[in-house]
């Protein structure tokens, strides 16, 4: 457990001394500002134009009218951001050599693979975090219900667990860190097409393209309903994204 | 302490090493020597269970890399060719973090790295960041990074290549101090560096060893037959006649006559000491000795010799019958050649 903890560290500082973890954390909270202000903008005309006709503004529900969608929009974002924050976490180690030292010290491959993994996660999170101020000045203003809040953003932290799991694998099998972030970007992409796909293909095909779908498990979530199937598919893509890290840092060995 | 039998590496259909074997006893330095693409990098690579081999077996501390490599880990400190630095981090950060992975507690960690960065001489740049140091200094904050959790083994690719010379002198004290305690394996194309340091000195080449034996030894048994060289004042008088005739001698080749006299080389026949009897001949002719010394092949001419492609020409042991001293020097090591591989 020490050396997953000295290894997250040590991800964790890394990406606060280089421009990464500022970089990436002001992008999100400029793109995540303006899709709160956005979907804030949308609410209020809303509401004014429901008073137009039932005399008087009404009161809607900032859950789904606001909450919901800025939280979907928040689940594009990620899968635009965070393979940034993954693309060196091996490639780096490769192309510098340093993954000689990790690999030649006494650590576990999976050691090593749960370290960046949480490396990762905690600067994600950290960047969640940011936007509980957003979500407050909601609860100033507003009524929303807390309890979907809290689903969504569970959720939200399960989708982008598993984002850095593939980051992390991508990540894995080149020794360049441009390769690495494009890949998973694509990759991400790929998964998000597939619930555009699933809409049109036949009612099989659909349904396993929409399980597959990274975003489409997200849904729920953001309704405040937690299905553990959406749970165990989210966790089942992290446990596999890092197995297949391991299988992958383990055949670089073998081949050399 | 360390054993290698029968390791091959093979990157594709490419085998970078080729049935390697030898050991290190506990507390030994061994050289490691080669040319570039030897397959040096390549087998420490094995050892330290960075990579691992594709046929045979090794084991450090009695673990075997395959089957216990945390083990093995825990009892390694290994520098490699390029010292595996975090640009972003200070030297003291990097020493901290690499002595948190080795499971070195926050009690015993302070004092330790005091005391390493001392001993390799990094504390003035404590607070720098590893990105910005020179290459000396890195390959010194790579020494220590080796050296820092104490383990039994050190294997250092290269520890001295970049240093400045005052470095050189003061890495290789350092390692034969670490040698008492330690044992060491150290690849390096320096050959004096082996000379100096090593107990042992393993010569791989295309993979394979080519030779295995102290450093005297390699030298010395590269003679059995001896090559002398006189300077002598011979005030004009050729002297290649009268030396001819001093029993033993199988070959002389005289030099032009300059100020300090002319220089001669004389071959001797198999382990024969000429040496007396040579010194008798030129003061008898009234000449006078300035200078005798029995000439040794440096290391350098053995490597050579072991590590060039072409068989050399010719039969060593016939090189009495020759006129030519200068030929029969590059036959020579043909039979050496042959007894290495003993
Ligand atoms: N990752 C790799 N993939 C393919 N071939 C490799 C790889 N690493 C090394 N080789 C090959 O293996 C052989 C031995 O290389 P190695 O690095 O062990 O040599 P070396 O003795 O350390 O050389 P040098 O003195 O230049 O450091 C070389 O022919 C090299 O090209
Ligand atoms: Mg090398």
């Amino acid at each position: 457990m020490n050396n997953i903890l000295a290894i997250a560290h040590r991800e964790l500082r890394s990406y606060f001394v280089s421009p990464i973890a500022y970089v990436v954390v002001g992008l999100f909270a400029l793109l995540y500002g303006y899709f709160y202000i956005a979907s804030l903008a949308f609410m209020v005309q809303f509401s004014a134009q429901a008073g137009m006709f039932g005399g008087g503004p009404q009161t809607v529900n900032v859950n789904e009218f606001m909450i919901r969608p800025l939280l979907s929009n928040t689940a594009i974002i990620l899968l635009f951001i965070l393979p940034f924050l993954t693309a060196r976490a091996y490639a780096e180690e490769k192309r510098s050599g340093t993954i000689e030292l990790l690999l030649t010290s006494p650590l576990s491959d999976l050691e090593i693979i749960l370290g960046k993994f949480l490396g990762a996660l905690a600067l994600f999170l950290l960047m969640l975090a940011v936007t509980a101020v957003h979500m407050g000045i909601l609860f100033w203003y507003g009524d929303p219900e807390l309890g979907s809040i809290l689903t969504g953003y569970l959720g939200l932290a399960l989708m982008g667990g598993s984002f850095i799991a593939l980051g992390l694998l991508v990540s894995s099998a080149t020794r360049n860190q441009v390769v690495a972030g494009v890949g998973t970007f694509s990759l991400l992409l790929l998964f998000w097409v597939l619930s555009w796909m699933s809409d049109s293909a036949g009612p099989t095909a659909g349904a396993i393209l929409s399980y597959l779908s990274i975003l489409e498990h997200f849904d729920d979530f953001s309704k405040g309903v937690v299905d553990t199937a959406h749970v165990a598919y989210y966790l089942s893509f992290i446990a596999f994204g890092l197995f297949l890290t391991a299988k992958s840092v383990d055949s670089e060995r073998w081949r050399g | 302490m360390i054993e290698v039998q029968h390791v091959t590496k093979r990157y594709g259909p490419v085998a970078a090493v080729s049935d390697v074997s030898f050991r290190v006893e506990a507390g030994q330095i061994l050289g490691f020597l080669g040319p570039n693409g030897a397959g040096k990098t390549t087998t420490m690579r094995v050892l330290t269970g960075y990579l691992p081999p594709t046929e045979g077996t090794a084991t450090v501390a009695g673990f075997d890399v395959l089957k216990d490599p945390i083990e093995v880990k825990r009892r390694t400190g290994y520098l490699p060719e390029t010292p595996p630095l975090y640009p972003d981090m200070t030297v003291r950060e990097y020493l901290t973090f690499v002595a948190r992975i080795n499971g070195l507690s926050a009690a015993e960690r302070g004092n330790r790295l005091d005391q390493v960065m001392e001993r390799t001489s990094v504390g003035d740049v404590a607070d720098r960041h590893c990105g910005k140091l020179s290459k000396g200094y890195r390959q010194r904050v790579g020494l220590a990074q080796a050296i820092l959790h104490n383990p039994d083994v050190l294997i250092l690719d290269e520890p001295t290549a970049g240093l400045d010379p005052k470095q050189i002198i003061e890495t290789r004290e350092l390692i034969k101090e670490l040698a008492g305690d330690h044992t060491i394996i150290l690849s390096t194309h320096i050959l004096p560096e082996v000379a100096q340091t090593c107990e042992r000195v393993v010569i791989i080449n295309k993979g394979r060893v080519v030779a295995e034996d102290s450093p005297d030894n390699l030298t010395g048994r590269l003679h059995g037959a001896v090559t002398v060289q006189l300077q002598v004042d011979t005030g004009g008088a050729d002297p290649t006649a009268a030396l001819h005739a001093v029993p033993g001698v199988a070959a002389v080749s005289v030099g032009e006559p300059g100020d300090e006299g002319r220089t001669i080389e004389i071959q001797s026949a198999q382990d024969v000491d000429i040496r007396r009897d040579l010194a008798n001949a030129v003061v008898s002719n009234g000449w006078g000795l300035l200078e005798m010394r029995r000439a040794r092949l440096s290391l350098e001419e053995i490597f050579l010799q072991l590590t060039t492609a072409e068989e050399p020409a010719g039969d060593g042991e016939n090189a009495a019958d020759e006129e030519n001293a200068a030929d029969e020097d590059l036959d020579e090591p043909a039979a050496a050649t042959e007894s290495a591989d003993e």
